[in-house]
Order: C-alpha cells, then sequence, then structure tokens
C-alpha cells in the first residue's frame, strides 16, 4: 500500500493545512473517524463484528473449540488472533501469503489483546496440560482506507466481548458439548489501541489512507481499562522524539478512553 | 505475565538481579567490526548470552528490478535465527516472529541510512543470530548498525538499541531471558544518540503512563550506553587500538 504513489497536489494539500492545524477529511488532530460497530453478523461463529472506522472497514469472527495447549502453558486457554487484507478491499492487495506488513498487523493486534490479558486463560481449561477451550479471532479487511491497525483491533475486541463460549464437559477424557449452555466469556479489561502518525512533527490520530501515504512515522499504542499502556508498537521511516513519545501515550490514553465508551455499548461491553 | 513459574528471585532486597546486576547495568557488551572478508560490511556482537554475526552488501543492483526506486536506494533486512540458536531447535524457515523483527530492524535504521544518495540501488542487511538470549531484536540491530558504518554508507547518525522493563514491579535496564520470561513488561528501544530521536518503540507487558516515561528514559540511557560500545568497535577496526 505504501508504494501507491499519493497524487503529488493532494500530498501537498494535506501538508499545508496540517501546519495551520487543520486536517484533510476536517477533523481535529486528536479526532478519530466515527465508529460504528454491529455485533453478531455472522450467527454460525461465536462471537462477530463488522466495524467501519471512516471508510475502513473489518469483519471479525471468533471460533470457538476444544483443542490441544501449548506445551508450556498447560494452564491456559489458547488465544490467537489474525489479520487479513481481502484483495476486494483494495486494488493494490494481491491474493497470496501474507506480506511483512500484513504479519506486522496480525501480530500488533494480537498484541495488544493478549498483553491486556482482556481475556482470562487461565478460565478456559478443561483438563490441565490436556485439553483447553481455545478462542480463534480472524479479521478481514474488506475495505480499505487507512489504520487498520484500530479497525481489526476493535471488531477482535468487540467480537470477543459478544461472543459466547459454548460448554463443554470431559467424557471418556475427551471433550463434549454440552448444549445450550454458552456463556460470557471471562473478561477482565476492554483494551483500546490507538495509532497516530507524524507527518512534519505533527501528531495525528488515526490517519485515514491518504494522511497514512504522507506519514513519516506511526505509533500503535494499546491501553486497558485502567488507563494503563500494554501494548505499543512504532513504525514507519522516521524516529520519534521522547516528547513525542510522551504525547503519543497521552493522546492514546485520552482517545482510547473515548473509544472504550463505545465499545461498552456492543452486547456483553459491560462485563468489566 | 506476571505469573511465576520458577522459584528464581527476579530482584532481591538489596536491589540485584537474578544474574547479579544492578538495576541500572546492561550486560555484557562486545562488539567487533570487519569480521567478515566478502561482505561490504559486518558486525560481530555479544550482548549478554547474544551471539550475532551482521553483514551488509551494497549499495547494489536491485533484485527483483521492480522493486527499485528512482529517486533513492532501499534498504532489506533479513533477520535470521540459527536452527541451533535456542534451546529447542527452530525450524529454518523465517517465523512471522522472524519476518515482523525484519521489518521493525529496517524501519529503525532507515532514518539514519543517506539512501537518497544512492537511487535505484539497494543496501541488504542480513542478520543471523547464532545463539539467542533476551534482547536478541536489540543486539542484531547493534550489529547491524556497525555493520553499516563499517560498509562505509553514508550515516546521520549512529543506531543503539537496548531493551528496558519491568520486573519485580521495577523499572530495569537490559531484560535478559529469564526476566523477559517471569518479568512484567519488555521494551526494546533503539535510538539515534546526535539526533535523539527513537527509531524503533515496542511494548509488551502493562505499565502505568509513570512508568511508560521512566522506562522509555532509561532504555535510551542504555542506548548511550551502547553508543559508546558501537563507536569503540569502529574506532578499533579504523584506528586500530583505542586512543584511550
Amino acid at each position: 500500500m505504501n508504494i501507491s504513489i499519493i497524487d503529488d497536489l493532494k500530498k501537498k494539500k494535506i501538508l499545508a493545512l496540517l501546519r495551520d492545524g487543520q486536517r484533510v477529511d476536517g477533523r481535529a488532530l486528536d479526532e478519530a473517524r466515527p465508529l460504528t460497530i454491529d455485533t453478531g453478523v455472522i450467527p454460525k461463529a461465536e462471537g462477530s463484528a463488522r466495524v467501519r472506522l471512516g471508510d475502513t472497514e473489518v469483519v471479525c469472527g471468533v471460533k470457538i473449540q476444544p483443542d490441544k495447549p501449548f506445551p508450556d502453558l498447560g494452564d491456559r486457554g489458547i488465544f490467537i488472533c489474525t489479520a487479513e487484507i481481502l484483495p476486494l478491499a483494495d486494488p493494490n492487495v494481491e491474493p497470496g501469503p501474507p506480506n511483512e506488513e500484513v504479519i506486522e498487523l496480525a501480530r500488533v493486534v494480537d498484541r495488544g489483546i493478549r498483553e491486556s490479558h482482556m481475556i482470562d486463560l487461565t478460565k478456559l481449561v478443561l483438563i490441565k496440560d490436556k485439553s483447553v477451550i481455545g478462542l480463534f479471532v480472524d479479521n478481514s479487511v474488506t475495505d480499505y482506507d487507512g489504520n487498520l491497525f484500530d479497525a481489526c483491533s476493535y471488531a477482535s475486541v468487540a467480537s470477543i466481548l459478544s461472543c459466547k463460549v459454548p460448554k463443554w464437559e470431559i467424557k471418556n477424557d475427551a471433550p463434549s458439548l454440552v448444549p445450550d449452555s454458552a456463556s460470557s466469556p471471562p473478561i477482565t479489561t476492554i483494551p483500546v489501541s490507538v495509532t497516530m502518525g507524524k507527518i512534519a512533527d505533527t501528531i495525528i490520530v488515526d490517519p485515514n489512507a491518504d494522511e497514512w501515504k504522507c506519514m513519516e512515522g506511526r505509533i500503535t499504542i494499546t491501553t486497558n481499562s485502567e488507563g494503563n499502556i500494554c501494548a505499543v508498537q512504532k513504525g514507519g521511516e522516521d524516529g520519534f522524539t521522547f516528547e513525542q513519545l510522551v504525547k503519543c501515550s497521552e493522546l492514546s490514553i485520552a482517545t482510547g478512553a473515548k473509544i472504550r465508551e463505545i465499545l461498552k455499548q456492543v452486547p456483553g461491553g459491560n462485563a468489566c | 505475565m506476571g505469573v511465576k513459574k520458577t522459584d528464581i528471585v527476579l530482584l532481591d532486597d538489596k536491589g540485584i538481579r537474578c544474574d547479579g546486576r544492578k538495576i541500572d547495568e546492561p550486560r555484557n557488551i562486545m562488539i567487533k567490526a570487519g569480521v567478515l572478508k566478502n561482505a561490504n560490511g559486518s558486525a560481530y556482537i555479544e550482548f549478554g548470552e547474544n551471539k550475532i554475526l551482521a553483514g551488509v552488501f551494497g549499495p547494489r543492483d536491485v533484485h527483483p528490478k521492480h522493486l527499485a526506486n528512482t529517486d533513492r536506494g532501499i534498504l532489506r533486512c533479513r533477520y535470521h535465527m540459527q536452527p541451533f540458536s535456542v534451546s529447542e531447535r527452530k525450524n529454518p524457515a523465517p517465523s512471522r516472529r522472524e519476518i515482523e523483527i525484519s521489518k521493525v530492524i529496517k524501519e529503525a535504521l532507515e532514518p539514519a541510512v543517506m539512501l537518497e544518495n544512492f537511487p535505484r540501488t539497494v543496501v541488504d542487511v542480513f542478520i543471523e543470530i547464532l545463539q539467542a538470549d533476551g534482547g536478541s531484536r536489540c543486539a542484531a540491530l547493534d550489529a547491524a548498525a556497525v555493520a553499516l558504518a563499517d560498509a562505509g554508507i553514508p550515516m546521520r547518525d549512529m543506531v543503539s538499541a537496548c531493551a528496558a522493563g519491568k520486573v519485580a514491579d521495577t523499572i530495569v535496564l537490559d531484560i535478559n531471558n529469564e526476566e523477559d520470561q517471569e518479568g512484567q513488561a519488555d521494551m526494546p528501544v533503539a535510538y539515534m544518540p546526535n539526533l535523539e530521536k527513537v527509531t524503533l518503540l515496542q511494548l509488551d507487558g502493562v505499565l502505568t503512563p509513570a512508568e511508560y516515561k521512566k522506562c522509555v528514559e532509561t532504555a535510551i540511557n542504555g542506548c548511550k550506553i551502547v553508543y559508546e560500545v558501537q563507536k569503540k568497535a569502529l574506532k578499533d577496526k579504523f584506528f586500530g587500538d583505542s586512543p584511550q
């Protein structure tokens, strides 16, 4: 996506506006785009969400099934979060194995949720070291307008909050499904990822696709419900000064709090 | 992770860590520049138990050609772990973790390398982890930056990297493997010491806003210590023994 050539005029306009503290789409520098979340859009998945962040759209589904635990983590359930950009989302995306950008996207979304300990995985053990419940959270980007990190993160969090975990009991050493007794997942906190871009030493929250192409650096900071920072990923070609990093952390906490209120509106969002 | 799996004491009441270091003390760092004959620039680093080799080729022709950029050179980076570098054999194929680390290392070096001087070319940085300990991406970056300088590629600044983290509720410099596994947070940082810019920053683990600030500051101080070792490695190579 970085290789697509932005209209030179557009870039000049974005830079000129930023000098006056304005953005192409009229937002304030610290303002995220409108966020809409629909949950339960895929009834066959145990949890799902369609999220629109501006014109970026992501569909996310959670599948929940018994699995073998990781050898060194026999006392915990499994949580795996992936992300994929579908070829219909953007003309520059081609089918095939994920490139490094998509791998980074998936790993950053996964890390934000994992490191916040949003799901209490110790409550998802069926038989210690043998059988645990796995939550597989898969994001598909269906329309691209920049900032996939946050869109995928919100879709994952909304899907997890609204999912129902089926109940399994152990019969003959194997898990067997107990019908009609699904329950809410063990949620401890709501992580919110906030991605900021740096253009000409100005920090902007939630860059859209045009701004994304002008960015010299970017940083994604995930905060939890207590307002603490649980994951960071800096990217892009340029560095940040210490003062900019502190400012970004403050922006992520303030913006994150607003977005957390939206996430709390989804079914299951008031669980913690 | 916050969950104790072993009985090791990460920080005793005298402020001494499990490997005998103080909280603001890095592990032993040794860097040697110019260790490979064929590479244009190279470096070998021992950073605690990490043993890492970095080689730089270029600026040279880009293959495949369509990757070439007409107004500036490109930087490519491969971080690769040897199968024998860790306790349990690692599959030699690049993992998703290695692909992500390759990308963040490339982006950490990019601001320092004056690629605009070399349009239509590529600078390749190859990093081989011969033995891995905690903080291998920082050590890899330190070696790669020295290798770039050793290759005589114009740079705006050195790039120095060091991690900080939270262990037993305390912010400490340069966390090792045990502290990474049992500790509460890990924050690798790369820094251009003269331009005063952070070019790599990652975090996993929960920190309060005040701890976040302290952690970045601690890591930057570590980067400054590493910077001195990097300078010494280059002086040793180009001027014989260090002037001191």
